[in-house]
């Protein structure tokens, strides 16, 4: 298999202008990936699958990622004037200090996708995408037209991450019901409160009974916390 | 016989849109068409598995299935407990086959931190394995037999040497159906001698269970019948729908990740691939009689050449796991098709994703395109013949 | 009521003396018939429990009907999730009395190992009345016959008239259980609050 440098300039060679960026990846396992810009995904998946040479008949695995907005505190280097009293008389000097910032790192939501051809008995290579950002625009262009087994992977992404796959055929929830309205994979999603008592229960589970009878009080639950 | 290469030349060929989609079919005259939810409670579904179809009559014009009844949020708990936690959920997956399960994790966390296996773990790791293929194909070709409406008999005799070889998974690990086995790096405990001649003993009365079993199915008319020239998957479809394991190696494409990615110490091994030629449910039961013979194969082979020594990575720890930032895919050959682990740590003690490639969803791909047109008898047989296991499916 | 002492004493005779209750409760018990429903893993097991090393028939529970409508018992054989939850609950209404209730494995009895999921229920006991709790992930067959013969002997020991007569021959008796809503975020209501009380904890 050509190496995943050589596919990057083979993939810019086919298509000018695709923007295609190489993410490496330090684990032991060397599984680099390429990140596709989403305006030239699908037009460098036909690519993929039609080259004879890398031939990648089979896409193998759809997996989402979700990537929540950090905050994220640094130090900035701000010039400043300020007045002071240098030997007795008020004075206008200019002095530099570090003054804390916090700048939000906003978030987005990651697909990554798992590449072999049966044909060459090659692969694996990582592709992934990225929207915007996690809460209006979750849009990704769909590759079930070019590999049908993306079909229920992209509806279970859309269902347990919300990222809708522009070009799906049939974009529904998968797992979960009609009517749910959360996207329960993200990581700030949060559990139904059908909490009950637990017996051997861990200190999340004790931070939690806590938590559920605050809100629910009232003498019908007396007891039903684990930390009693 | 179709080769891959033929597949990819006929996908380079065939270009137009929508190719891989089912076809849109249309009732004949006036007729009404009647719609029908199978499932989520339908005894041939192997759980709670819904198709809703649109039947002209009794063909079928439309199937979607619906999943999710057996959701049981693996992914979600996986991250927020440790590596080593989330073993134990594997064996719920496909709980027809937790070895095999274990295995793909193990791999994967393997291959994210860079762990090497001794080789007798190696090989305990391939006897448990190729066990637990035998015992799946033999427990699905009864579950297809008893949907097919031989009600008892051949699930029985399934049974029967599925029973014997729980014996040896329950002697060594102390559990039927949860193993709980393999661990990063190795193995939990060593197989004994004593455990490895029971091993040899029921493998050497295999043969013998499988000849039963053909003598009993293979030429009898009624399942011939039934099964020849239903349910056709055309390799290319198959390729481009991710389908993988038995029913991939029915249609004809010779792929198999044994065979590929030489994961463990498969290259060591002589055995043989089964192929079929029609893509029906007939070969793909066919395929999957063929492949407990080669599993047999392997076991003799290993049975034989199994070294002493070490079963767990004397650098492997368990205790404080963090593995370095970094991802990793790992797959293995299950007995339903391709089951990958795909991992990314960010240095933390939990993995911050974990997902579970589940051959037995991305086989369902192609049910519809399989069923259209057939009667519903044959949908149960069709599905059927797939080889799902629900608590994969919907994981 | 018969004398048990004379009661042996005539069987030695060849004289067969009973109740019409003891009659009624032995046909009951002997042929308990499970719906053939399996929801997970337990299911396989339940399957092994059939088959011929275990063999249920020696009970009179061989015959898995695929109808609620012909089913004596329901085997939860599984984790019920949130989605399953309303059918399961439907199918135990469909069921003719009497009717009895298996909750076979951790997942069934409080959602076992995937009790923090976030798509599992707590436990089926939370819609449903449940007779017999066998724990274990999944249970062995073995422990699924004992489950069997636990329910026989509650069966033999239900009186027919008074307290604790079976719900079939109590007109008052709930004979519908409300079906849960699938709402936007969770079940709808979160439990069956005459079914099962919140837990209340002693220490």
């Amino acid at each position: 298999m050509k190496s995943i440098e050589e596919i990057k300039s083979a993939i810019e060679a086919a298509i000018p202008g695709a923007g295609v960026e190489l993410i490496p990846n330090p684990s032991p396992s060397g599984q680099h990936s390429l990140r596709l810009a989403p305006a030239d995904a699908v037009e460098v998946a036909r690519f993929l699958r039609d080259d004879a040479e890398l031939a990648f008949d089979f896409l193998s695995n759809v997996t989402g990622v979700d990537w929540p907005g950090k905050e994220i505190t640094e130090k900035v280097k701000v010039t400043r004037t300020v007045t002071r009293i240098v030997d007795g008389v008020e004075q206008q000097v200019e002095e530099t200090v570090e003054e804390p910032r916090k700048r939000v790192e906003p978030g987005c939501l990651e697909v990554v996708y798992h590449l072999f051809s049966m044909a060459k008995k090659h692969g694996p290579i990582v592709l992934r995408m990225r929207t915007v950002n996690r809460t209006d625009q979750v849009e990704l262009p769909s590759v079930t037209p070019i590999w049908r087994s993306a079909e229920f992977q992209e509806r279970e992404i859309f269902d347990l991450y919300g990222v809708v796959f522009t070009g799906h055929p049939d974009l529904r929830r998968l797992l979960m019901w009609k009517g749910f309205k959360d996207h329960p994979m993200r990581r700030d999603y949060v559990d139904p409160d059908d909490f009950e008592y637990e017996p051997t229960a861990h200190d999340s589970v004790l931070a939690r009974a806590a938590a559920h009878k605050a809100a629910i009080g009232g003498v019908a639950q007396k007891g039903t916390g684990a930390g009693e | 016989m179709t080769t891959p290469a033929a597949t990819s030349a006929f996908l380079r060929e065939k270009m137009e849109e929508g190719w891989n989609r089912p076809p849109i079919m249309e009732p004949d005259g006036e007729a009404e068409l009647l719609e029908v939810a199978m499932g989520p409670h339908h005894p041939s579904t192997h759980g709670v598995f819904r198709m809703d179809l649109a039947l002209d009559g009794e063909r079928v014009i439309r199937l979607k299935p619906v999943f999710g009844y057996l959701h049981r949020n693996h992914e979600k708990i996986a991250e927020g407990v440790s590596y080593l936690a989330s073993m134990p959920y594997t064996d719920r997956l496909d709980y027809i086959c937790s070895l095999t399960n274990n295995w793909a994790y193990a791999l994967a966390v393997e291959k994210l931190t860079g762990q090497e296996v001794p080789e007798r773990a190696e090989y305990i790791r391939v006897i448990l394995g190729e066990l637990t293929r035998i015992q799946n194909h033999a427990s699905s070709i009864g579950f297809l037999l008893q949907e097919m409406g031989a009600s008892g008999t051949p699930l029985m005799y399934a049974f029967k040497e599925r029973e014997k070889i729980l014996d040896l998974f329950e002697s060594l690990t102390g559990s039927r159906m949860m193993c709980n086995y393999m661990r990063f790096g190795g193995c939990r405990v060593d197989v004994s001698a004593a455990w490895l001649d029971a091993a040899r003993k029921v493998v050497a009365g295999l043969p013998g269970f499988i000849d039963e079993f053909e003598n009993l199915l293979s030429g009898n008319e009624i399942l011939m019948a039934r099964c020849q020239g239903v349910g056709i998957l055309r390799p290319e479809l198959a390729v481009n729908a991710g389908v993988t394991g038995p029913m991939l190696r029915g249609s004809g494409v010779n792929y198999d990740i044994r065979k590929i990615d030489h994961y463990g110490i498969y290259d060591r091994f002589r055995f043989r691939v089964p192929l079929g030629d029609h893509g029906d449910v007939y070969d793909r039961y066919m395929v999957r009689i063929l492949e407990m013979r080669e599993s047999i194969a392997i076991l003799n082979q290993a049975l034989k050449e199994i070294p002493g020594g070490s079963i767990m990575d004397p650098k492997a720890k368990i205790r404080g796991f963090r593995p370095k930032p970094g991802e990793a895919y790992g797959r293995i050959e299950a007995p339903k098709g391709e089951l990958g682990f795909y991992l990314i740590s960010d240095g933390g003690p939990n993995p911050y994703r974990y997902r579970v490639r589940p051959p037995s969803l991305i086989n369902l791909t192609v049910l519809e395109d399989m069923c259209l047109g057939s009667n519903v008898a044959d949908v149960v047989l069709i599905f059927g013949s797939v080889d799902i296991v629900l608590g994969e499916v919907d994981r | 009521m018969v004398d048990q002492q004379l009661k042996i004493e005539l069987g030695k005779q060849g004289v067969l003396v009973t109740t019409i209750e003891e009659l009624y409760n032995w046909g009951r018990r002997s042929s308990i018939w499970p719906m053939q429903f399996g929801l997970a893993c337990c299911a396989i097991e339940m399957i092994a429990t059939t088959m011929a090393r275990y063999d249920l028939a020696r009970f009179g529970a061989e015959v898995f009907r695929p109808s609620p409508r012909q089913a004596d018992l329901m085997i939860i054989s599984g984790t019920v999730t949130k989605k399953m939850a309303p059918q399961v609950v439907r199918l135990y209404n469909q069921m003719a009395e009497p009717r009895y209730v298996i909750a076979m494995g951790a997942c069934a009895i409080s959602g076992g190992p995937f009790k923090q999921g976030y798509n599992v229920l707590k436990g089926i006991d939370r819609y449903i009345p449940v007779d017999v709790h066998i724990p274990g992930c999944p249970p062995r067959p073995e422990a699924l016959i004992q489950a069997f013969m636990t329910l026989q002997k509650k069966i033999d020991a239900q009186p027919l008239t008074g307290e604790g007569r079976p719900r079939h021959l109590d007109a008052a008796a709930q004979g519908e259980f409300p079906v849960p809503e699938q709402g936007e975020h969770d079940l709808e209501p979160t439990s069956n609050k005459g079914v099962w009380p919140v837990p209340v904890v002693i220490r």
